[in-house]
């Protein structure tokens, strides 16, 4: 049966099936946690206490991994394209910021709010525009940002408009932990969101449906004639990361007690997306990676040149696409390779 | 063999698309078990028709029938659950994904647990075993975990075999199974395909002729979207208007 034809009696087939039993063990085993895992946990645990004067910071810097979290599992792994993801980001920050400005601070609330919110609008969206894919998907994710920015500006009496929601209130964590000037509570609960929401998308990817979503990535056209009802699929994964997005923005207006319309604006959209690139798409960790480094860079490139440092971003991301695609962690991996015996 | 209801069976097919008609009127029978070749000179409608039957194009006339029942409307997703599989002249598989993957992939929508968003796609034992033990029977065990691009050209065409054996299909249409691979590696595609399992009616569309010859017990030829004649192979060698077809189109045949 097995191809070669050379059957020695017992002990080959005996070692033909040991083989295929450590290759299915192999596969089977894909999902279970390595010990590399940890380190972004540790690393950001360190921060906590290591830069006392940054946090504050930190909590941007840990909602905004969500937030590429968020994109990655449509991009890295559904491989839907998208320029308006601040679509998501932005709805959920107006939900929790127009709830804490009405007397309803409570943040895991303001969180489930958010949630609920971008994921309607994703699903309302996506159920459109999913149909399409390529340029056009592009440009209408892109289009669907647009509006919801143009409807956020215009609606002043209820967002603020061009000045921004104030008058926010947030009330402590679990009724217990203030939002305190050092930005430690607002450091631990986005550090504490995050991991939550980190461990959801780990599951999702390494579920049969995560996987069916690589398979739609790598070949819708096989997708649909193995009987796999594509759309849905993706309108499923598009509403989940949208949820997913609305938190990171909910986090965002919550510990910063501010909603500006940039939260929808296009630069919401695009910066995530360098950054998820320099960190390498597809990969669970390159909002990880990616999102403090752009932020450093930000801050250290901004502080030699502060007119042209968006120049020197451009710079770092044309070196990354040239000689370093998949982004830091796909060098990474490369030079793993190199060293020799890394499994898929 | 007599009053059976065909596999798959289509009444009067029709497919234009304005002025141009890749199908015109098909009536196709294509028994249980069947082991029958779809042929005809570029340009016939060939996979256009395999198109029609899977549902990646929508009639414009005419209908499907699947062991009696009609499934001219259903969607391309609903006829896979149905049966009805379907392999690619070229190679549309996975290629990023190791081999075993490609296979799991079908195996789990088969058994409809491809949505499920909760347990790991690792628990599920049986969906990786039954991949497993499809690669085993067509001598891909030992490349199971690699990546597909990484494989032969000919391997590839086996993978695509065995992604479709995956769906336990009633129908399985084969598109040029092994069209673009060296004369030296498709032995091996030809021996596989005349192994599989004698319940699934096979419809190999082909422009090999030894190929077509070797494995077909009935020949029906398309020409111009429309059937010019379906018979045995012997029949079919003999008949002066296919060997015209053939001939004036660079003597194929």
């Amino acid at each position: 049966m097995s191809g070669n034809g050379m059957t020695d009696g017992v002990t080959i087939s005996d070692a033909a099936k040991q083989a295929a039993s450590r290759r299915m063990e192999i596969f089977a085993r894909r999902h279970r946690f390595r010990v590399m895992e940890a380190v972004p946990w540790v690393v950001a645990l360190g921060a906590f206490f290591a830069f006392p004067d940054y946090l504050a910071l930190g909590a941007q810097v840990l909602a905004t991994i969500l937030y590429a979290l968020s994109l990655d599992l449509v991009l890295g792994y559904a491989g839907i394209v998208t320029l308006g993801h601040a679509a998501f980001f932005g709805t959920g920050a107006y939900a929790a910021g127009l709830m804490a400005a009405h007397g309803m601070g409570e943040p895991l609330s303001g969180l489930a709010v958010a949630a609920l919110a971008a994921a309607a609008v994703g699903f309302v969206t996506g159920s459109i525009i999913l149909r399409t894919h390529g340029l056009p998907l592009l440009m209408q994710t892109l289009m669907v940002a647009t509006m919801l920015y143009e409807l956020a500006n215009k609606a002043d009496s209820v967002t603020g408009g061009a000045d921004g929601l104030q008058g926010m209130v947030v009330k402590p964590v679990f009724g217990l932990f203030r939002f305190d000037l050092y930005g430690r509570t607002a450091y631990l609960y986005c550090l504490g969101v995050l991991f939550i929401g980190w461990f959801v998308v780990r599951r999702i990817v390494h579920s049969p449906f995560g996987r069916s979503l690589t398979g739609i990535r790598e070949n819708e056209a096989r997708m649909h004639a193995i009987g796999t009802s594509v759309l849905r699929r993706r309108l499923t994964a598009y509403s989940i990361s949208a949820a997913l997005a609305g938190i990171s923005g909910a986090l965002v207006a919550q510990t910063t007690q501010f909603v500006a319309v940039d939260a929808l604006g296009f630069e919401r959209s695009g910066n995530i997306l360098i950054m998820l690139l320099l960190g390498g798409i597809g990969r669970l960790y390159g909002g990880f990676i990616g999102v403090p480094l752009y932020m450093i860079a930000q801050d250290r490139f901004a502080e030699i040149d502060p007119v042209y440092w968006y120049f020197w971003i451009g710079l770092l991301l044309v070196l990354v696409v040239m000689f370093a695609r998949g982004g830091a962690l796909g060098a990474a991996e490369r030079l793993l390779r190199r060293r020799g015996g890394v499994d898929s | 063999m007599t009053g059976e209801t065909p596999a798959l069976e289509t009444k009067a097919l029709r497919k234009s698309f304005g002025a141009l008609t890749v199908a015109s009127d098909i009536d196709f029978r294509l028994l249980r078990g069947a082991r029958q070749a779809l042929i005809g000179p570029n340009g016939a409608g060939k996979t256009s028709f395999v198109n029609l039957v899977t549902g990646a194009l929508r009639a414009s006339g005419g209908s499907i029938w699947l062991e009696g029942a009609d499934i001219t409307h259903l969607a391309q997703a609903q006829r896979v659950k149905r049966g009805v599989a379907r392999t690619f002249q070229i190679t549309m598989l996975f290629r990023g994904l190791s081999v075993l993957e490609n296979v799991t992939l079908a195996v789990s929508e088969r058994m409809g647990m491809a949505g499920d968003l909760h347990r790991p796609a690792g628990n599920r034992r049986v969906i990786i075993e039954e991949a497993f033990a499809l690669l085993e029977e067509l001598g891909l065990a030992e490349d199971a975990l690699r990546p597909l691009k990484e494989l032969a050209y000919g391997r590839q065409r086996l993978v695509e075999i065995a992604v479709a054996l995956g769906l336990k299909p009633k129908v399985l249409l084969l598109d040029e199974p092994a069209a673009g691979v060296p004369s030296a590696e498709s032995g091996v595609i030809i021996e596989t395909i005349e192994r599989l399992p004698e319940d699934i009616a096979l419809l190999i569309i082909e422009h090999d002729m030894d190929l077509v010859f070797r494995l077909a017990k009935r020949i029906t030829v398309l020409v111009q979207g429309a059937v010019l004649v379906e018979g045995t192979p012997q029949e079919i060698a003999a008949d002066a208007r296919v060997r015209q077809v053939y001939l004036g189109e660079k003597g194929r045949a």
